[in-house]
């Protein structure tokens, strides 16, 4: 048995210690707002926030998430996911969506070690967060909004 | 025929002649595991140098001694997606090593690889655009290898587990090109005749 602490909660997995976070997340735990793109960690589409830092669900295995603070978009809260939300529904940044959760988790924890961050920060920090609709630009202006709104 | 008898020679064979020759075997591994240097002459250490230079040049090796940026993969591309060393040589906020790569071992369902201390060598171990004899000094130069004596290079070599995935790199990526106890006679080999390098 696994207990993973996600969202602020404790849940209690009989799964093989070896299984991708993200099957736990989606198939165990019905959080379906982190989504599967690649399964390879070449997309983005399935980010969260373990212990604080971003972590691409589908290449974490839930053994090595045990016993540490797992956050997916269902679980936001606070000023800088607050913000990054605002900066997204003003902005106007999704298109299709789909990879928008995956984006979102990456600019929280940008802009939770980075209260300014430059274009060059945006691009190192996001590079990992593929849009196959290129909303690139508005994903680059809501970060600098919600870098504005928080300053 | 001759009744069964009571064999002396037999007995010291089997109960003390075997168990000392055992013994002395064993003492003997023990001893070459605990790096004790053999004599090499130059010519032997760097032809022994030539040998882990296929290992230290090989991709599951060079592609983390990189300047800014790892290579992939056996052809050594850049990594996909584009991370960039940071000032922990673990990526930057967003986009670091372990936000991909477990420090328990490579993942078998994603493919992505994982060691323990997974992250790009320090930047004065980068051995991006050096030959092989450039690689060589930098490895015998305690500045620039972790400030390493000869026998931690070789312990390095032989026990570190990041080092070690080179040996177990998971499906779809070719081993280092001997086998580790190989690797480590000639490491040792290169030492005990003087770490010589080529031009």
């Amino acid at each position: 048995m696994i207990t993973l602490t996600i969202n602020g909660k404790e849940q209690q997995l009989d799964v093989d210690p070896e299984m991708p976070l993200l099957w736990a997340l989606r198939d165990h735990l019905n959080l379906t707002g982190t989504k599967f793109g690649c399964g390879a960690a070449q997309c983005g589409a399935c980010t969260v926030h373990i212990d604080g830092e971003g972590a691409r669900s589908c290449s974490t295995m839930v053994g090595d998430a045990e016993g540490r603070e797992i956050v997916t978009i269902e679980g936001l809260s606070g000023k800088v996911a607050e913000a990054v939300q605002a900066a997204w529904q003003k902005l106007d940044v999704v298109q299709c969506g789909y990879c928008q959760s995956g984006q979102i988790m990456s600019a929280i924890t940008l802009l939770s070690a980075n209260e300014k961050p430059t274009d060059d920060d945006i691009n190192a920090s996001m590079e990992g967060n593929i849009c196959r609709c290129g909303t690139y630009v508005r994903i680059r202006d809501a970060i600098h909004e919600a870098a504005k709104a928080l300053a | 025929m001759r009744p069964a008898q009571f064999d002396l020679r037999k007995i010291l064979v089997l109960f003390l002649v075997i168990p000392v020759g055992m013994a002395a075997l064993i003492w003997t591994a023990n001893n070459n595991a605990s790096y004790g240097q053999t004599r090499a002459t130059a010519a032997e250490s760097l032809a022994a140098w030539d040998k882990i230079a296929t290992v230290v040049e090989h991709p599951r090796c060079l592609n983390c001694h990189q300047v800014d940026s790892p290579l992939q993969g056996d052809t050594r591309r850049l990594h996909v997606p584009l991370v960039v060393r940071g000032d922990d040589n673990m990526g930057v906020t967003g986009m670091r090593c372990t936000n991909c790569h477990s420090q328990t071992g490579n993942n078998p369902t994603s493919g992505v690889p994982g060691a323990p201390h997974w992250s790009l060598a320090p930047l004065e171990m980068n051995w991006q655009g050096l030959s092989s004899g450039d690689i060589c000094r930098q490895i015998l130069d305690p500045a620039r290898n972790g400030n390493r004596t000869a026998e931690q290079m070789v312990t390095h070599f032989a026990e570190d587990e990041l080092v070690g995935w080179g040996w177990a790199p998971g499906a779809g990526r070719e081993a280092v090109p001997m086998p580790r106890a190989e690797l480590v006679d000639h490491v040792k080999t290169w030492l005990a005749g003087g770490g010589e390098c080529p031009q």
